[in-house]
């Protein structure tokens, strides 16, 4: 190795080394506090360290990875979404009996699975990202082990991922079949010529795609989703929705446009009626749910299916689009989570939508955290949430694919009941189950809310004035 | 300058009142009092100045503009601009502004802080959505007045609140979002067209849409603004809104939210779609006087006071329907009176509703009657805002409907004759309200008190208002006059010439300041013609 590929792969190896580090400082017997300060400083030094790995790109790691800007672009959002978990972890663990200090090993793996993802131009590096993420993801669902959510939630998906991963293989062995290569550009290339996708392709592209999908959780793979998602202690969950979703979508954007994948009428079929039923489904079965973290599963579904949308047209709105929509989603689904771990007791999370009664005359601070975070997932205007479809519906509609935004607008709609469930229960009389205002760690705690405000006047601030993230977003995008 | 202060104010007044609210009660009030009389004033002071001043009677329909960049890389600016008809739709949300929170003065005694806060960011999306000439910036502020009312509605409202504020919100929601779909869909032929994306309005007017295309747009801002207006078969979010909102927010339903549908058909349908709106004219004057009679018809036969007043809404907006499509002269000054009249009239009865309820503590006209004889000074009022309400010659609201009428007559004798009809019913349910309410057999034998000083300051402030109206309103038809003057040019041509003129913008002249865009404006006609 150079040492060029030292400093394009810092932040790589930077995760790879806090994982070995931070089990050293465990078998140190240092306290929980200084485990998640020291693990904290490392994702600070980790994101720093895309600064300097940026100003080589592109850089190729022949054959498996290339660090260019887009990849660099995905991997600070992960390994931002990271460090906010990391922040709001420490009082849920805290109060937890198990003990937490593995759990930021854990979260660096998952963390180093997701931005190889991000980096990789090759069905290897692919696998591999998956792997580490996947493996990394099941202790961390089913960590607090003497809860019945949990267990249930990390087999479910141990058992599933596992599956989904086996076509995943399988699918990449019949392209290799088709194509002799796994090799992103040199698949691209033997399609060139092709006007119409051979069978033996399509059906290991197929293949791929439960694979993808089932990490994605768009619709019909999405059986697991409410489960997980209500399972995993709540800081996993958010780290599932954001980050975990974001590297898998970013190697999916790759991957089509590096083969132009969108020539093909089937591929683009396939394509639109997943982003359709996600839609529709994702939104119809949150309406009626009365658990909070259930119900934001199956909108994140919905989320999904809008940023399919966006992809589809494979214009250079849409990747702008995309990159928009993906740092808006990160910093709303941080934030409403980031609220619910806040809330969150010893004995159970705040996932209960009776636990939020009233929220706004006892922490009215806290309530509008999460109204905002609400009416940005909901894309009202004032909030990122808005440009972010926005940008979505242009994209779509410069293509012209009307029906697909029409579907966008109907289930948005139907998605805004439930989100406008959520705040009305909020606004709503006196009373509630609420702990009691003395907070166990009042510093953490401080900090969390401080991270938590930050991130509304984000959101507020990429909806009034988007202009400057959409710049960063375009010299960010994939080429 | 002063548009952009004009929002400031009051979007920086209501985060004021958010903020010192949590150590006073009193203050907030004092704060939005504050906050929207100088915004009148300063509105009142430069609409006085510019009626004496050369602009307004001249060919410049425009009379001020502001503009600064936005999101360049999507053409969207943050550009402001008024004439004669916004001027008055924004002088009329500060007056109802003024109005809204000295009528709430004593009915809110929780949060008051955060209440203020929602009446005036309220009043902000509404002043922008009267003032926004970038597309992307209508839509901006066409949702910005939502959130606060669904709050206002969902906080403070009724029994029924959560439910009427669901349903505002998402009838308000969807039919917006479908306006952004059209929004975009002539954002891009335009752009397809001349190469220059853009979401300004003056270079979006006379872009060339193919027919079909055009209707289907056109459809789009139709139904956000006939939601929000409403006509007839969109129109069952509002009675449940307006009954369950607070006093303050019925009165600016009625007053203010249901005219910016209207402006936003004179304003964006009529002149982006000329074709197109005249080829759905018939149907839409229809559904306008269908309107009028089934919502007086409703009206009558409610228990609920406030249902009631919100059923005349639906009644009412049939004639500014029936006249907008009408595209003649007569009928477009009536439709302008009939929106400050009906805002006037109507929130005067949604104050008196509230007064009444804070009284009795029902709505019910049931268990209402006789309190004529209690509070005679509340009865006389009573009476007189049936009067206006009804259409009585020397009130405003006679001018207007009587407007719409000769205007609609020359369109359209038939329906007109039926919308006729509708004045006899809105005098049927308006006397029956009196009836109920007032005369008859005293219900209630506990003591009520008759207006209080605050109380008669405001109807008086109403009352008054309504008779200069009907009296002298040259002021209001002349401020109007030359926006009107522009639609009617446009359809007229197009009667006469039966092509129509798509690429023509001197229609629509605007402030000469930007030299820069008339350029543009040149060029894109020159292309226009070549097309055709």
């Amino acid at each position: 190795m150079l040492g060029n590929d030292y400093i394009a792969l810092s932040p790589l190896l930077l995760l790879a080394g806090s994982c070995v580090l931070i089990m050293l400082l465990i078998a140190l017997k240092l306290t929980h506090r200084n485990i998640q300060l020291s693990s904290l400083l490392l994702f600070i030094v980790t994101f720093f360290s895309l600064f300097y790995a940026q100003n080589l790109t592109p850089y190729h790691m022949e054959p498996l990875l290339v660090i260019d800007r887009f990849a660099i672009f995905i991997m600070g959002l992960i390994i931002f979404s990271g460090l906010v978990v990391n922040i709001l972890s420490y009082i849920y663990f805290e109060e937890k009996e198990e003990s937490p200090k593995e759990y930021y090993l854990l979260l660096f793996l998952c963390t180093l699975g997701t931005c190889v993802l991000a980096a990789s131009k090759h069905f290897i590096s692919l696998f591999l990202g998956l792997e580490i993420l996947t493996v990394g993801l099941y202790p961390l669902i089913a960590y607090l082990r003497t809860r019945h959510h949990n267990i249930e939630a990390g087999i479910k998906y141990l058992v599933l991922a596992a599956f989904s991963s086996a076509f995943l293989l399988f699918g990449m062995a019949l392209i290799y079949l088709q194509t002799g290569s796994m090799e992103f550009i040199t698949i691209g290339l033997s399609l060139h010529s092709l006007s119409s996708l051979p069978p033996l392709f399509l059906t290991g592209l197929g293949m791929m795609l439960v694979g993808v999908g089932f990490k994605l959780a768009v619709v019909p793979f999405h059986m697991w989703t409410a489960d997980v998602y209500q399972g995993a202690p709540t800081p996993v969950t958010s780290f599932i929705a954001t980050a975990s979703k974001g590297g898998v979508l970013a190697v999916l954007l790759r991957f089509f446009f590096v083969i132009d994948g969108f020539r093909f009428r089937i591929i683009l079929l396939m394509f639109i009626g997943i982003a359709i039923a996600s839609m529709i489904i994702g939104n119809l079965l949150a309406l009626e749910q009365k658990n909070v973290k259930r119900m934001l599963a199956y909108s994140s579904i919905a989320h999904l299916g809008y940023l399919l949308v966006a992809l589809i047209p494979g214009s250079v709105l849409s990747i702008q689009a995309i990159g928009f929509y993906l740092v808006t989603y990160f910093i709303t689904i941080l934030t409403a989570f980031g609220i619910m771990t806040i809330l969150s007791t010893k004995e159970n999370d705040a996932e209960d939508i009776e636990s939020y009664k009233a929220l706004f005359w006892k922490r009215p601070l806290l309530a509008c955290i999460f109204s905002t975070a609400l009416l940005s997932l909901a894309g009202i205007p004032l909030t990122a949430g808005f440009v972010g479809k926005f940008l979505i519906l242009a994209a779509s509609l410069q293509t012209g694919f009307w029906l697909m935004a029409m579907i966008l607008i109907i289930s948005s709609v139907i998605g805004l009941y439930y989100y406008l469930r959520i705040i009305s229960k909020m606004f709503s009389g006196r009373g509630g189950v609420l702990p009691d205002e003395k907070r166990p760690h009042p510093i953490f705690y401080l900090i969390s809310v401080i991270v938590l405000s930050m991130l509304t006047l984000l959101i507020i601030w990429f909806g009034v004035y988007p202009t400057g993230l959409m710049y960063l977003v375009e010299y960010f995008q994939l080429k | 300058m002063i548009l952009t202060y004009l929002i400031g104010i009051l979007m920086g007044g209501g985060a004021l009142a958010l903020l010192l609210g949590q150590w006073n009660n009193s203050l907030p009030k004092w704060i939005a009092l504050c906050t929207v009389s100088i915004g009148f004033m300063l509105l009142v002071s430069f609409w006085i100045d510019q009626s004496y001043g050369p602009n307004i009677l001249l060919s410049e329909t425009w009379i001020t503009e502001y503009r600064h960049n936005w999101i360049p890389a999507y053409g969207i600016s943050f550009h402001l601009a008024v004439d004669g008809f916004s001027l008055l739709l924004l002088v009329l949300t500060f007056f109802l502004g003024i109005l809204a929170v000295l009528s709430s003065w004593n009915e809110v005694k929780k949060r008051v802080g955060f209440y203020h806060f929602n009446l005036l960011w309220i009043l902000a999306g509404i002043s922008g959505v009267f003032m926004a000439m970038d597309l992307f910036l209508f839509y901006f502020f066409w949702e910005v007045m939502l959130i606060p009312m669904y709050f206002l509605i969902g906080i403070w409202g009724s029994e029924n609140r959560a439910y009427a504020a669901y349903k505002f919100f998402i009838f308000t929601q969807a039919s917006g979002l479908l306006m952004l779909l059209a929004i975009l869909g002539i954002y891009f032929i335009h752009g397809s067209n001349t190469g220059n994306y853009t979401f300004n309005y003056f270079e979006l007017l006379g872009t060339n849409i193919p027919p079909n295309t055009a209707f289907w747009l056109m459809l789009g801002f139709m139904i956000a603004f006939v939601v929000k207006l409403p006509l007839v078969p969109f129109h069952s979010w509002l009675p449940d809104a307006h009954s369950e909102a607070p006093t303050a927010g019925s009165l600016i339903l009625a007053g203010l939210l249901l005219k910016t549908g209207a402006y936003g058909i004179l304003r964006f349908v009529l002149p982006l779609f000329p074709e197109a709106a005249q080829s759905v004219a018939s149907w839409a004057m229809l559904l306008g006087v269908i309107g009028i009679i089934y919502g007086a018809i409703l009206a009558y036969s409610q228990t609920d006071l406030k249902r009631l007043i919100a059923y005349t809404s639906v009644s009412h907006m049939g004639f500014v329907i029936l006249g907008i499509f009408a595209f003649n002269e007569l009928a477009l000054q009536g439709v302008v009176m009939q929106l400050v009249t009906h805002a006037i009239s109507t929130g005067a009865l949604f104050i008196m509703a509230g007064m009444l309820k804070e009284r009795l503590h029902t709505r019910d006209m049931n268990l209402m009657g006789g309190l004529w004889a209690q509070m005679p000074q509340m009865g006389a009022t009573a009476m007189f805002l049936a009067m206006a309400s009804l259409g009585l010659p020397g009130l405003g609201n006679f001018i207007a409907e009587f407007l719409i009428l000769l205007g609609a007559f020359k369109a359209n004798t038939w329906l007109t004759v039926l919308a006729t009809c509708g004045l006899i019913f809105s005098a049927v349910y308006s006397l029956r309200l009196i009836q109920r309410v007032f005369l008859g057999p005293s219900k209630h034998l506990n003591p009520v008190q008759d207006f209080s000083c605050r109380e008669i300051t405001i109807m008086a402030a109403l009352t008054l208002t309504i008779l200069w109206l009907g009296l002298y309103p040259q002021p209001v038809i002349n401020t109007a006059r030359p926006m009107i003057h522009k639609i009617e040019e446009l359809f007229s041509k197009e009667n006469k010439g039966g092509r129509a003129l798509p690429g023509d913008k001197s229609l629509f002249l605007r402030p000469i300041k930007n030299i820069q865009n008339v350029h543009i404006e040149s060029a894109l006609s020159n292309t226009n013609s070549d097309v055709r």
